[in-house]
C-alpha cells in the first residue's frame, strides 16, 4: 500500500467534551477501498470517532450522523437535495425551494423509488416514521456522491431485510466506508474490517473474516461481567442483534 | 463578581438568585432619595375620575379621523417590520462579524423616538421619517434575536451538507427552516411592539394614534382619549384575528397606499451637511481644543451627568417595582391560583397593561401627578410588569395542563408561596433582566414628557437646533444602554436560565 492510499490516520488521539473524556489514545488508519465496521456499546465513543474522521477530510465524505440530521419543515425531496448543494448555484438552490429543478427532480425521484419513499417525496419529514426518516438520511448521503461514506448507526431503525439491502447498496456506492453499527451480523457479512471500541479505547481491530459472532459478543459482555466470560443464553434466536446490557 | 456569583450558584441556586435580587433592591432603595418623586398636582383624584369617565364613556366626534390614525399606525408598523425583518435576517447570517454586532448594538440602543427626532431634521414630518424611525432600531433587534435563535439550533444538519455549498444556500436549507417557527413567532411579537412604537411616534408629531391622544388629553377631551385607548387595546388584542399570512401582500400594498403625505418642510435637510457639520460641536470643527474642552465640561455638568443620573435612578426603581408588579399580578391570571374562570379578568388587566405603550401610561400619570419621576416609574413598572406577568401566568398554565396535579398540592396563598412562585422565579428574573435595557431606553425617552431624564435634554437640544448637543446626549444614552445590555446578559447567563 502506498502512502496516498491512506485516507485517515489517527495516532494517539484523545478527545473530551469539557471535562468528560471520550476517547483515549486512539490509533487508527483507514485506507482507500476499505469497508470498516465500528462496533461497541453505547457511549463507547463511536460517534466522536466518526466526527474526528470527518474533520480530516470534510470535502470527500458523505456523513450520516445519528438521527439523520433532517430538517423537519422541508420535504423528503429537499432533504435529499441538500446533499448536492455544492453542485448548483445559490440562485438555483433558492429557486429549487419554490419549484424543483428538473434534473434534480428526476434523479431524486428515481432514488426515492429505490428507497421506498416515492409516495412520501413531497411530504415534510416531520410526518414520517423513524424508518422512513432514516431512509431519507441515507438518500441525502447517497446524493452527496462522495467516495467516502461515514455512517453513524445508519440502518438502526430499519427491519433486518431492508437494513441488509440498503447497507449493501450504500457500501456499493462508496469506495470507502466507516460505519458504526450495533448489529454484529450486518458487520460481519458486509464489511472487511471490524473495529470494536470500549470506554473510549480500541479493544479489537481485525479483518472481519477472522471474527465470529461469539467473539464479538465477548467484547460487549465484558462491560457487565467483569471476568470476561460470555454469559450463557446468548444463543441463535437473537443472533442478529448485539446485546448491549 | 460574576465569578463569585457562578461559584455560589454551584453551591445553592436559590442563594445566588436571592443575592442578585437583594443587590437590585438595595440599589433601588439607595436611588429613592435622589430621584425626583414630588407630586406637583393639587388634586390628582378629580383628574383621575375624569379620565376614568372618559374610559367608561368613550366617544368620538369624527370617526373618519380616528380611522385614519389607526390606518397610519398600522401602515408604519407593517411596512417597517416587513423591511426590518428580512434585513435583520440577512444581518443575523453574518452576525459573527464584529462590525455587524457593533452596528446592531448601536442602532438598537437608540430609542425609536430619538431616531424619529433625528430623521425629522432630515426628512420633516414625513412617511420616510416614521418608517426609518421604527425600522432602523428594529433591524438591529431582529438581527440580534435571530442570531440567538440560530445559535440554539442543532448543527448536525449543516454537517451533512457539502463543504462547498454556498453560505446563503446553507442557511436557506438548514438553519432557517429549522428555526422557522421561532423566527415567525418573534416577528409576530415584534409587530405588536412596532404598533406601540408607531402609536407613540405621534407624540413627536407623526399622524398616528399618539398624536390624537396627546391633543385629546391636552384639550381635556377625555371621552375622545378614552376612545383612542380602547381602539388601541382592541387593535393589539385582535392582531391574531386580522394578521393572516395570506392577506399580508394585500395589507402591504394597502399600507404603501395609506402612508401619510409629508407635512411641514418637505425640502429635507441635506443629509451630508447634517452628518459632516451639524452634529459636531463648532469648536471641534474649528480645531479649537480649549473651547472644545470647555464645551464638553459644560455639557457634562449641565446636561449629561444630571440626565444620566436621573435616567439611571428611575430605571433602577422601575426595575424593582416591575418585579413587585409581576409578583402581585401574575397569580390573578393563572389557572391554578385564580381558578379557571376568575383568571379572565386578571388576564384582561395584564393584556391591557401589556398593550398600552409606556409613553401613553406615563402621559396619563403625568396628568395626575405632574412632571416628576413618579409617573415614569409607575408607567414603566405597570407596562413591563403586566407584560412579564402575562408570560409567567402562561408558563404556569402550560405546566398545569402538562402534568397531572398532585392531590396533596397546597392551594391558595400557600400554593403561591411554596409551589408557583419558586417554580416561576428563575424565568421571571431572566425576563426582568431582559427588560432592563428596555426600561432604561424607555426612561430616557420619558424626558420628552418633561421629566429630567436624558430625553428631556435631547428634546430641548433639538428644539434649539443644537444638533451637536443632541448627538452627544444620544450617544451617551446609547453607550449606557450597551453597558446595561452586557451586564444583564452576564447576569442572565450566570443563572443559566433560558427565557420562557
Amino acid at each position: 500500500m502506498t502512502e496516498d492510499a491512506l485516507l485517515f490516520r489517527l495516532t494517539g488521539v484523545s478527545h473530551s467534551y469539557g471535562e468528560q473524556p471520550v476517547l483515549h489514545g486512539i490509533d487508527l488508519c483507514v485506507r482507500r477501498g476499505e469497508k470498516l465496521a465500528l462496533l461497541g456499546p453505547s457511549g463507547a465513543g463511536k460517534s466522536t470517532l466518526l466526527n474526528l474522521l470527518y474533520e480530516q477530510r470534510p470535502g470527500e465524505c458523505a456523513l450520516q450522523p445519528q438521527g439523520g440530521a433532517l430538517v423537519e419543515l422541508l420535504s423528503v425531496y429537499h432533504n435529499i437535495f441538500m446533499g448536492g448543494l455544492d453542485r448548483v448555484g445559490t440562485l438555483a438552490s433558492l429557486w429549487n425551494l419554490v419549484r424543483p429543478l428538473p434534473a434534480a427532480r428526476r434523479d431524486i425521484t428515481a432514488m426515492a423509488h429505490q428507497l421506498g419513499l416515492e409516495e412520501k417525496l413531497w411530504h415534510s419529514v416531520d410526518r414520517l416514521s423513524g424508518g422512513q426518516r432514516q431512509r431519507v438520511a441515507i438518500g441525502r448521503a447517497l446524493y452527496r456522491q462522495q467516495p467516502i461514506y461515514l455512517g453513524d448507526e445508519p440502518v438502526s431503525s430499519l427491519d433486518p431485510l431492508q437494513a441488509q439491502l440498503l447497507l449493501s447498496h450504500v457500501l456499493a456506492q462508496h469506495e470507502t466506508a466507516v460505519v458504526s453499527l450495533h448489529n454484529r451480523r450486518l458487520a460481519l457479512e458486509n464489511f472487511d474490517r471490524v473495529v470494536v471500541l470500549r470506554d473510549g479505547r480500541i479493544c479489537c481491530d481485525s479483518p472481519a473474516a477472522a471474527l465470529s459472532s461469539e467473539q464479538l459478543d465477548a467484547w460487549y459482555l465484558q462491560a457487565s461481567s467483569p471476568d470476561g466470560h460470555p454469559v450463557a443464553g446468548t444463543t441463535d434466536d437473537d443472533s442478529w442483534v448485539i446485546r448491549t446490557s | 463578581m460574576m465569578v463569585a456569583l457562578r461559584q455560589s450558584l454551584q453551591q445553592s441556586s436559590v442563594r445566588s438568585l436571592n443575592s442578585v435580587c437583594l443587590l437590585m433592591i438595595i440599589a433601588a432603595l439607595l436611588a429613592l432619595p435622589f430621584a425626583d418623586f414630588r407630586i406637583y398636582s393639587v388634586d390628582p383624584w378629580s383628574e383621575l375620575s375624569r379620565i376614568g369617565m372618559g374610559l367608561l364613556l368613550p366617544g368620538w366626534q369624527q370617526p373618519l379621523s380616528l380611522l385614519q390614525a389607526i390606518v397610519h399606525t398600522i401602515a408604519f408598523a407593517l411596512l417597517a417590520v416587513a423591511i426590518a425583518a428580512p434585513l435583520g435576517l440577512l444581518l443575523a447570517m453574518v452576525f459573527r462579524w464584529r462590525v455587524v454586532r457593533l452596528f446592531c448594538a448601536a442602532v438598537r440602543s437608540v430609542h425609536e423616538l430619538f431616531w424619529g427626532l433625528i430623521f425629522m431634521q432630515l426628512y420633516g414630518i414625513s412617511a420616510l421619517t416614521g418608517l426609518l424611525a421604527i425600522l432602523v432600531p428594529f433591524t438591529g433587534m431582529f438581527a440580534k434575536v435571530f442570531a440567538e435563535i440560530f445559535e440554539q439550533q442543532s448543527n448536525t444538519p449543516a454537517q451533512t451538507l457539502p463543504q462547498a455549498a454556498p453560505a446563503l444556500a446553507r442557511y436557506v436549507y438548514t438553519l432557517i427552516p429549522q428555526s422557522l417557527p421561532a423566527l415567525l413567532s418573534y416577528t409576530r411579537y415584534r409587530f405588536e411592539c412596532a404598533l406601540r412604537s408607531s402609536a407613540i411616534l405621534g407624540f413627536i408629531g407623526l399622524p398616528t394614534l399618539g398624536f390624537h391622544l396627546e391633543s385629546a388629553f391636552k384639550q381635556g377631551y377625555y371621552s375622545e382619549a378614552g376612545a383612542l385607548l380602547w381602539a388601541f387595546l382592541l387593535l393589539i388584542a385582535s392582531i391574531r384575528y386580522w394578521l393572516r399570512p395570506r392577506l399580508l401582500p394585500l395589507y402591504l400594498l394597502a399600507a404603501i397606499w395609506a402612508l401619510p403625505e409629508t407635512v411641514g418642510f418637505s425640502s429635507g435637510g441635506s443629509l451630508w451637511r447634517f452628518i459632516s457639520e451639524d452634529i459636531w460641536p463648532t469648536p471641534l470643527l474649528q480645531g479649537d481644543w480649549p473651547a472644545l474642552a470647555e464645551w464638553g465640561a459644560e455639557m457634562w455638568q449641565r446636561q449629561v451627568w444630571p440626565g444620566l443620573l436621573q435616567t439611571l435612578l428611575l430605571t433602577q426603581v422601575a426595575v424593582v417595582l416591575t418585579g413587585v408588579v409581576i409578583l402581585l399580578t401574575y397569580p390573578l391570571a393563572s389557572r391554578s391560583l385564580a381558578g379557571p374562570w376568575m383568571r379572565w379578568p386578571g388576564r384582561f388587566l395584564l393584556l391591557a397593561l401589556r398593550s398600552a405603550p409606556e409613553m401613553v401610561l406615563a402621559y396619563i400619570f403625568l396628568l395626575l401627578f405632574g412632571p416628576s419621576g413618579l409617573p415614569v416609574v409607575l408607567a414603566l413598572a405597570l407596562h413591563n410588569g403586566g407584560l412579564i406577568a402575562f408570560l409567567v401566568a402562561n408558563a404556569s398554565d402550560a405546566e398545569e395542563a402538562s402534568r397531572t396535579r398532585r392531590p396533596d398540592d397546597p392551594t391558595g396563598l400557600k400554593r403561591y408561596a411554596y409551589v408557583e412562585t419558586p417554580r416561576r422565579f428563575p424565568a421571571l428574573l431572566a425576563l426582568l433582566f431582559y427588560r432592563w435595557e428596555v426600561i432604561l431606553r424607555e426612561s430616557a425617552i420619558m424626558g420628552l414628557l418633561g421629566v429630567a431624564t436624558l430625553g428631556f435634554f435631547i428634546d430641548s437640544a433639538f428644539e434649539e437646533i443644537r444638533y451637536d448637543r443632541a448627538m452627544l446626549l444620544i450617544v451617551v444614552g446609547a453607550l449606557l444602554n450597551m453597558v446595561v445590555d452586557t451586564v444583564s446578559r452576564r447576569l442572565r447567563r450566570s443563572f443559566a436560565v433560558a427565557p420562557v
